[in-house]
């Protein structure tokens, strides 16, 4: 890694959403994650990308707190998170998606999305009443599956859905838990490249207000969505900048295109 | 399901899931036969809702929220133990007899659910079986208290309500063990159609998505386990009360071991599922030992191997699929 990190860019008057200082995680002798400084101002459309392996999926579990660091501190709108277990951070506005499919495949689309917004309003250890008789949180779930344009399939069990709705479904249980700042983790993966545009749509119709960050390969989809890219290799941030910047570097092209990075 | 669905609003939909099938009416209907058609069976009848009434409790944790226990009975013993030695000390009065079996079988659920909701799958299946018989051994050294061996005897009930003696025909028995189980039904009707209801189904299907929707899944299996306990607690002291007496076997892991049987076969993870396993396994273990006393476990291997082989979902759930098949004809 001859390219130095440059450090973290000026974000203006806007407020830092979500920040990582000096995060690290090694698997045994394995560093997966080494020193890894972020700043997503909030509103960001950032991209992670890296070759495979880069540590970039790890790089969300520790975020989320599925993964704990060895050092290092991951600050949601200025708290330090680091400590707290993953269903208190999505509490506290960080979600995230799942790069393989990580849905209720028993449940169909309006269930589960109705399971998350119930959690969120601390109904779900409610045992005494019918989900039927919350209507508000029934229309909730409904409208956010309606937006994804997901209100006609959504009596269909999850697992009878197609594929590129699926993914669509990741996003919509991300989204019912009201997120400040949103992690997703490829989210057209494996969908056939005609149809990925149909989820990066949704993806970009997304409000204003909330912050992402997605991890993506094609980089035609990379260049077109985000405002700012991150180059992770070996665990390390390579270097970061807007896709112009990303675009001439000659180490990220060396990266992608000479000796690929794999580990 | 699909076409009606079309036509209706997100809020119907979920509404509609809570309405009462024609089929549920007839099959509570069809509980009642026994007193008309069947009185020589009454005693069987309400050994059958009792063992309904325990297999309904491990449907909950196993069927709808996925957490696996080879040491139900634990509770059920517990909750037999306790109404049998109210009674024996004094206090003869089922229905507070009742709730207190199940208050403490639900204590002792919730307490144990600490351990059972750190753990999944194989680890879980080792830990229940171990306090199972860990539960079995106790019952079983505790002579002085529970008999041990040759049971809990000196057991009188006083009549339901003051007014319904337990007869010799088993007609208070059916009755009161029938309406045991279908207020509990009612209510577990309730919960498995809740929000908290999703949220088990959520784990079941699940597990490494609940934390990433802010959901507590471990919250919700200390609750759901305590309340699974209670109503096994129930069942047990349904049983001690209309039997009058309390046998190690109640608390036995043969008894773990068949309600796991009895769910399997009518299908886990439906209302019903329990219900329909225990009337088929008991019907088929008092019709095969009738042919041959020593070996009808036998059949009930037979019958639990064609069922799973043949129907996954068990019995329940290969019939609704051709029920849903035939419909979309």
């Amino acid at each position: 890694m001859s390219a130095p990190a440059h450090p973290a860019r000026d974000t203006g008057d806007r407020a830092i959403a979500l920040a990582t200082r000096a995060l690290s995680k090694s698997f045994g002798s394995l560093p997966v994650a080494r020193d890894i400084a972020i700043n997503l101002p909030a509103g960001a459309r950032h991209a992670l990308i890296g070759p495979n392996g880069a540590g970039k999926t790890t790089l969300i579990n520790l975020m989320t707190g599925m993964l704990a660091p060895n050092a290092g501190q991951i600050l949601l709108g200025g708290d330090d998170i680091t400590t707290l277990g993953p269903q208190e951070r999505v509490r506290r506005g960080l979600a995230r998606t799942f790069q393989i499919n990580t849905l209720f495949a028993g449940l169909n689309a309006l269930e589960a999305v109705t399971l998350v917004v119930a959690e969120r309003r601390g109904l779900a250890g409610q045992f005494w009443r019918s989900v039927g008789g919350y209507g508000e949180a029934i229309d909730e779930a409904y409208e956010i599956l309606r937006k994804l344009k997901l209100g006609d399939a959504c009596y269909q069990v999850t697992r009878e859905l197609p594929y590129g709705r699926q993914r669509l479904l990741e996003i919509a249980l991300a989204l019912a838990t009201k997120p400040k700042v949103l992690l997703l983790d490829e989210p057209a993966a494996g969908v056939p490249q005609e149809e990925s545009g149909e989820v990066f749509e949704a993806v970009a119709g997304l409000s204003d207000d909330l912050t992402l960050l997605f991890i993506e390969h094609d980089m035609h989809v990379v260049f077109r969505f985000a405002s700012h890219i991150i180059v992770l290799v070996g665990g390390a941030i390579f270097t970061e900048g807007t896709p112009a910047e990303i675009a001439a570097d000659p180490g990220v092209r060396e990266v992608y295109l000479g000796k690929r990075k794999h580990g | 399901m699909t076409t009606e669905a079309a036509t209706l609003t997100p809020r119907g939909y979920l509404q509609a899931q809570n309405r009462w099938h024609p089929l549920e009416i007839a099959f509570w209907l069809a509980t009642l036969l026994p007193f008309v058609l069947f009185p020589d069976y009454l005693s069987l009848a309400s050994q059958i809702a009792i063992t309904a009434l325990f297999a309904l409790s491990l449907d909950i944790i196993l069927g709808y929220a996925g957490i696996v226990s080879l040491g139900h009975a634990a509770f059920f013993g517990i909750g037999a133990y306790t109404a049998g030695l109210i009674s024996k000390f004094g206090w003869g009065e089922p229905l507070s007899g009742l709730i207190l079996a199940a208050a403490l079988a639900g204590l002792v659920g919730f307490a144990a659910s600490f351990i059972i909701s750190r753990f999944r799958h194989f680890t879980l299946i080792m830990i229940t079986l171990g306090l199972g018989l860990l539960a079995f051994e106790a019952a079983n050294r505790a002579h002085w208290l529970t008999g041990g061996s040759d049971g809990l005897q000196g057991v009188s009930i006083w009549p339901v309500l003051g007014i319904f003696k337990f007869d010799l025909y088993g007609y208070t028995a059916y009755a009161y063990s029938l309406a045991a189980l279908f207020v509990v039904f009612l209510a577990g009707r309730r919960l498995i159609n809740s929000p908290f209801g999703l949220a088990l189904r959520g784990i079941r299907e699940n597990w490494v998505r609940m934390p990433a929707i802010g959901a507590d899944s471990r919250a919700h299996i200390r609750k759901a386990y305590t309340i699974a306990a209670a109503i096994a607690g129930l069942a047990g002291a349904v049983l001690a009360q209309t039997t009058e007496s309390v046998s190690l076997e109640s608390i036995s892991f043969q008894r773990s071991a068949d309600v796991l049987v009895m769910l399997v076969l009518g299908g886990a993870g439906r209302l019903y599922g329990g219900l329909v396993g225990a009337v088929i396994f008991m019907i088929a273990r008092d019709q095969f030992s009738g042919i041959a006393p020593q070996f009808w476990y036998f059949w009930i291997g037979v019958l639990l191997v064609t069922v799973v082989m043949v129907l996954p979902n068990g019995i329940l759930g290969g019939l609704s699929h051709f029920y849903a098949r035939w419909k979309r004809k």
